[in-house]
């Protein structure tokens, strides 16, 4: 199993994606630069968050016409499980992969704190390890993570329960509230039509270990490797680390604690 | 030549900066705005003889490379509306 995290110049949470995957769950993962058009036959695809291109323009719309994006778009195409966060979730709705846009908060501030997210959409490679209506809390910092999509798209992504992950009150509540970004329907996460594709505001690879905070980011991130193992045959689960950090063994997709180099 | 492109946020699509810039010309007293939104300019130099494979480009296929550029990357039809006006320059 091997996982591509896409590194576009102004992406600042790859490594922190990288780290997660490699060291907290265990399994290969490795950088793919934006400039080449090839994905080195990753099973999975991480738009990672950051600041592509400076923002410019808007949000994430020069980072989806770079070349390594028509692999990610001809992949996704082809049912490859694709992940982005945050910025990836931008350039997802740019690339045309998810529908809607991202528009600036409410408030107009950059906003970065901890939300709760309660998951609507179980059951898909993102989401394997959660429960309809579960709960989890996760971090977010944005400054434009405000959904946006036409009533008919909201409709139409609700009926074929396409909202992964809607922002809520720690029990689960919807409340105006704790929707921080102003977002329609209070919408953290959507999924394409064939669930393949989530994009979403907050940051799972930021609550994946104990030493963060929370591990709740692993339902995420732990889901999409859970999928790629039952997909993946025996013998090519075995990952053989090439240097330094040592990877973690996830007994039957358990998780462990996290190791440190040193420690 | 020269093109001037202008983006807005699209009627119906929430403008956070306009609603505040609407706010702010109120509390200066500027009552009769009654609405306000907040978009962006871009201006290109375009030379009509550097077209695609070395061939020139006529007026009417200007417009409709313009047309193309607003929609693949310049504004995002979904949230934004664009128009576009082409200013000839003459020596």
């Amino acid at each position: 199993m091997k996982i591509a995290v896409v590194v576009f110049p102004g992406s600042n949470c790859d490594h922190d994606a990288w780290h997660a995957f490699r060291n907290v769950l265990g399994v290969e993962a490795f950088f793919a630069w934006h400039k080449e058009a090839d994905l080195k036959g990753a099973d999975a695809v991480i738009l990672p968050g950051g600041f592509s291109y400076g923002d410019y323009l808007r949000c994430g719309a020069i980072a989806s016409l770079s070349p390594v994006m028509e692999e990610v778009v001809r992949f996704a195409k082809a049912g490859g499980p694709v992940l982005g966060i945050c910025n990836g979730f931008q350039i997802l709705c740019e690339a045309g992969l998810l529908p809607g846009a991202l528009l600036a908060n409410r408030s107009l501030k950059f906003i970065c704190r901890d939300v709760h997210l309660r998951c609507d959409a179980p059951g898909t490679p993102f989401t394997g390890r959660l429960e309809k209506g579960q709960v989890i809390r996760m971090h977010i910092a944005h400054a434009a993570g405000n959904y946006f999509a036409p009533p008919e798209t909201i409709t139409r992504l609700e009926g074929e329960g396409r909202i992964a992950f809607r922002y809520t009150d720690p029990s689960g509540r919807l409340d105006p509230w704790w929707n921080f970004n102003g977002s329609v329907e209070s919408i953290a996460g959507v999924l394409n039509e064939g669930r393949n594709v989530l994009g979403m505001m907050p940051h799972p690879e930021r609550v994946s270990e104990e030493i963060l905070g929370s591990i709740d980011g692993l339902t995420v991130l732990g889901s999409l490797v859970d999928f790629l193992d039952s997909a993946t045959p025996m013998r090519a689960r075995r990952f053989v680390p090439t240097s330094g950090l040592k990877p973690q063994r996830r007994p039957g997709g358990k998780r462990r604690e996290p190791s440190f180099p040193g420690r | 030549m020269k093109a001037k492109v202008t983006i807005t946020p699209r009627r119906g699509v929430l403008d956070p900066q306009g609603r505040a810039v609407l706010g702010s010309l109120h509390s200066l007293g500027y009552s009769e705005v009654t609405d306000v939104r907040v978009g962006r300019c871009i201006e290109l130099e375009l030379d009509p003889l550097a077209g695609p494979d070395g061939l020139p480009v006529d007026a009417s296929a200007m417009e409709g490379r313009l047309e193309e550029m607003c929609r693949r990357l310049l504004a995002n039809t979904l949230i934004e509306d664009y128009r576009f006006e082409i200013e000839s320059v003459t020596p």
